[in-house]
């Protein structure tokens, strides 16, 4: 009885849709299960995880360092927040105008700056991170609320039934999102798009001297990262209720460098797995308060020695998420 | 030079007329004419440093020349951007070999394809028909290439991974992926023992007979001779002899360039 | 007038606080092409360590050395233990990682300062420190209706000193040319019999221990130091570096200068709120016109 039950199961599911069910399963159990608290900090890794898929695009399929990415997550928060406390405009409504603001921005400011090579590059991004988070503090036009950013923020609903308020429907909200990014960044990898990309940042030149618009390329990657990166400015804020300068330092651009070099260049569960190192991080190491710095540097310098690869770097030929999913497809 | 008279614009898929291209003080190509007609492999050669390899740069759009002009099947292409010159028509390797080494070899091949298809962000996010359709294609194309340089058994590996004359040979696929109507080697048979020159040779002849036209750097004599139609000999910039290659081969100024002044200092010595 | 040549001193003081730091920079990156971000938590270090030593021996110090003395010792403690700590980061933090990579390098770089940082956070407190008034000579020249400090010339005149020092030893003495050759390629430049690892040696322990000088003088100068000073300054100091053109170190010196007046100039005649705007606006605008820096050199690729 209990053979053909066993084998029964093996014929349905293999091992890799096995742990992709199992994964599945405890995403969707996990809020149910957790209190509020550790909802939220889910929650957070969520926005982590859309930020390092962001600049994954960037940094991970193009190469280029890209060291000021918190000010597209700026640009999507605070455009929320303005027009969101100043014109009353419902949240959903500006997901979308946060991604294009932040988008258009990426390429007004990039477009004269694409063509500077690698190390001029970041520290371009470097400089124009801090740009924003100066021009947020200075309150240019009253707009911005200076150090003290912008409160009373709503949250994202659909008329008067479908209100996400609370952190259950955050938790699902963003990792919606993030499902969806996630499906539509595999496509690309596996896309002519992709490997363009790739050839960029393997080698230049060659890409040039093989038909690739290099220029064009590298400018869709910041426009595109920028637009991911304005989304979870959106749904920060909302969340939140309240965006403040501070939250879009250097060094959140530093911690989203690190899930996409610490997690694996261009490899989109690496960048999970970074983002959930990030986000835990603080959690795990609480207890050791002001030691916890000095931990996360060494962390990050030992990773660097023993995995400088990252924790799931890149496979190329047939992604392991990918190849799940196409078994996914065929089997039903 | 009654051969070079043979020469006749009509039949050039590649013209480069008094190209001229200068780095600070040095004057890398000087006023530089030539000639690559249709279905034929024409050889460049001459001594390191003649500026054979500056001379592709320039037609490929690396770099701007200074003076002079690049035609390319009877349109202007000088100053345009490699990129554009690539779904002009033009495919290149490079004396170094230039492939991806991270990505596979199939991928690099379909790189190749990539000024061929238009696919933007949303047909690849959508995979609408169209695109599917074009990647379909791409990656036969792609395989076709990759199965005809022999390299189908490590399709799979990373570039970086293969043997070194694989990898020659991976470039060419790359290359020949771009649908060019010529291709611009940059000494392919460098570092390759003598049956893989062979094999080379043998292959450069079977794509004339695809309807390529090949442009020629080469050092090995053997190559030049083995399969040249047309032979340009450069020097300091300039160009010193042209023709069939039996002719260019026992030309005096030719051997001087390559040999210097030893024959000089030989007689002088003894 | 005078009020524009006080305002070209105070922005040639700050501008060589930053030139002094864009030299660690430099070096360490024109020879390993890699962006030390640690370099500015070691300038802070400094400045720390000069604090304790005044502040802990300042009775000692006050009887037997005289104030400028005093001060001295303190720069000179300061340098020696962060030659020590910066031969020590490369030790452990960097040179593991060399073969790994360029990108695996920052994030080593960005650990290391991160551990910086919050180590000096946690050794003396999250709160300002400030240098004690009673050790810094507060001697006021007063020409005309120029008005400065006997500090400042001092400053001035000793930066400047010290970047003659190390101009003449980069560009006129052997080792100098051997950090120029292995900026330029690493590998002839060992085959040519330059030993790289003296050549690391020195960038290592010269480059922090300029840095921790620069620090106890930005401690003496402003007198309030914070653990992330290192964050501010080392920005500016990479931004001189960048607009000196990578490698160049007389250029890096440069562009610390300028960077200075900028800042003088724009806090002054735009708004102290928006300067560092403004000087990041002028870095942005200088690379999109000159791609390498302004005394960069263009290196045509070798294709």
């Amino acid at each position: 009885m209990e053979d053909t039950g066993g084998s029964k199961l093996n014929s349905f599911f293999s091992p890799q849709q096995g742990t992709l069910f199992a994964v599945l399963g405890i995403f969707i159990i996990y809020p149910f299960a957790a209190n509020n608290y550790y909802t939220d900090v889910a929650f957070f890794f969520g926005i982590y995880a859309l930020l390092g898929l962001s600049l994954n695009i960037v940094l991970g399929e193009v190469g280029l360092f890209d060291l000021g990415h918190a000010g597209f997550y700026a640009i999507g928060a605070y455009i929320t927040a303005i027009l969101n406390t100043k014109l009353g405009i419902p949240i959903l409504v500006l997901l979308p105008v946060s991604a294009i603001a932040a988008a258009l921005f990426a390429y007004l400011v990039c477009s004269p700056i694409i063509h500077l090579r690698g190390d001029y590059l970041c520290i371009v991004t470097i400089g124009m991170g801090e740009i924003v988070r100066l021009s947020l503090i200075n309150n240019p036009f009253d707009l911005t609320g200076g150090p003290n950013g912008v409160f009373g923020i709503d949250f994202p609903s659909l008329g008067n039934f479908f209100v996400i308020d609370s952190s259950i429907e955050y938790y699902f909200f963003i990792w919606i999102v993030v499902g969806f990014s996630i499906l539509a960044l595999i496509r690309l990898q596996n896309s002519r798009i992709g490997r363009a990309w790739n050839c960029i940042r393997e080698d230049e030149v060659a890409a040039n001297a093989n038909g690739i618009n290099v220029r064009n390329y590298k400018l869709l990657a910041f426009v595109l990262g920028a637009a991911m990166a304005g989304i979870a400015g959106n749904i920060y804020a909302s969340k939140l209720m309240c965006v403040s300068p501070e939250s879009f330092s250097f060094m959140e651009s530093c911690l989203m460098f690190c899930i996409v070099l610490i997690g694996g260049m261009g490899s989109i569960p690496g960048v999970l797995i970074g983002a959930a190192v990030i986000s835990l991080f603080p959690e795990i190491f609480r207890p050791f308060a002001m030691y916890r710095m000095l931990i996360f540097g060494t962390v990050m310098i030992l990773m660097m020695m023993f995995r400088p690869g990252g924790v799931w770097p890149r496979r190329r030929g047939g992604a392991d998420i990918k190849s799940v999913l196409n078994t996914w497809r065929k089997n039903g | 030079m009654a051969e070079a008279d043979l020469r006749t614009t009509d039949r050039a898929i590649l013209e480069t007329r008094e190209l001229t291209k200068v780095f600070g003080g040095l004057t890398a190509v000087n006023n530089f004419d030539s000639q690559v007609h249709k279905g034929e492999i024409c050889s460049l050669i001459g001594p390191n440093g003649a500026g054979k390899t500056t001379v592709f740069n320039v037609v490929t759009g690396i770099y701007k020349p200074e003076g002079g002009s690049v035609v390319f099947n009877g349109k202007d292409i000088t100053g345009q951007k490699p990129y554009q010159i690539v779904s002009g028509g033009i495919a290149r390797t490079f004396q170094n070999i230039r492939l991806f080494p991270n990505m596979t070899c199939l991928e690099n091949v379909m790189a190749g394809q990539h000024c061929r298809g238009s696919a933007g962000m949303w047909g690849s996010i959508f995979r609408t028909p169209r695109q599917k359709n074009e990647e379909r294609h791409i990656r036969e194309v792609a395989e076709s290439r990759i199965n005809q340089v022999g390299l189908w058994e490590s399709r799979n590996e990373l570039a970086k991974n293969i043997a070194y004359g694989s990898q020659r040979m991976l470039e060419i696929a790359r290359a020949l992926a771009t649908e060019p109507g010529l291709l611009a080697l940059d000494e392919p048979s460098s570092g390759l023992n003598p049956r893989e020159t062979e094999n080379l040779m043998a292959f450069l002849k079977s794509l004339v007979k695809e309807n390529f036209s090949i442009f020629l750097i080469e050092h090995d004599m053997n190559v030049v001779m083995g399969i040249s139609d047309w032979v340009i000999v450069m020097d300091e910039g300039a160009k010193i002899a042209e023709g069939h290659p039996e002719v260019v081969y026992n030309n005096p100024k030719v051997i001087e360039a390559y040999l210097g002044y030893d024959d000089q200092q030989a007689d002088g010595e003894s | 007038m005078e009020v524009v040549l006080e305002q070209i001193i105070n922005g040639l003081t700050i501008g060589s606080f930053y030139a002094l730091i864009a030299l660690g920079y430099s070096m360490v990156y024109g020879v390993l092409k890699l962006i030390n971000f640690a370099h500015g938590d070691f300038f802070t270090l400094g400045s720390y360590l000069g604090y304790t030593v005044l502040v802990f021996g300042s009775a000692f110090l006050t009887s037997h050395c005289g104030l400028w003395g005093g001060i001295i010792v303190a720069m000179a403690i300061a340098a020696i233990c962060l030659a020590l700590v910066g031969i020590t980061v490369e030790r452990l933090a960097y040179r593991p990682i060399y073969p790994a990579g360029r990108l695996p390098a920052v994030v080593s770089a960005l650990g290391a300062s991160i551990f910086l940082q919050n180590a000096i956070m946690v050794i003396w407190g999250p709160r300002y420190q400030a240098y004690p008034a009673s050790l810094i000579p507060n001697i006021h020249i007063q020409m005309g209706a120029l008005h400065i400090t006997l500090l400042q010339i001092v400053i001035l005149v000793f930066s400047f000193l010290l970047m003659g020092i190390l101009y003449y030893i980069i560009q006129k003495t052997l080792f100098g040319s051997a950090i120029r050759a292995s900026a330029l390629d690493r590998d002839t430049a060992s085959l040519m019999g330059i030993n790289f690892n003296k050549v690391i040696f020195f960038i290592f322990t010269l480059g922090p221990a300029l840095g921790a000088i620069t620090g106890v003088m930005v401690g003496m100068y402003y007198r309030q130091i914070s653990f992330t000073m290192g964050w501010n300054y080392g920005l500016k100091a990479f931004t001189a570096t960048i607009l000196g053109g990578i490698g160049n170190l007389p250029g890096a010196m440069f562009g610390g200068l300028i960077l200075g007046l900028l800042e003088m100039f724009g806090g002054a005649y735009i708004s102290a709120a928006w300067k560092d705007v403004f000087v990041f606006l002028i870095l942005i605008l200088v690379l999109i016109f000159r791609p390498n820096g302004l005394f960069g050199e263009k290196l045509a690729e070798k294709v």
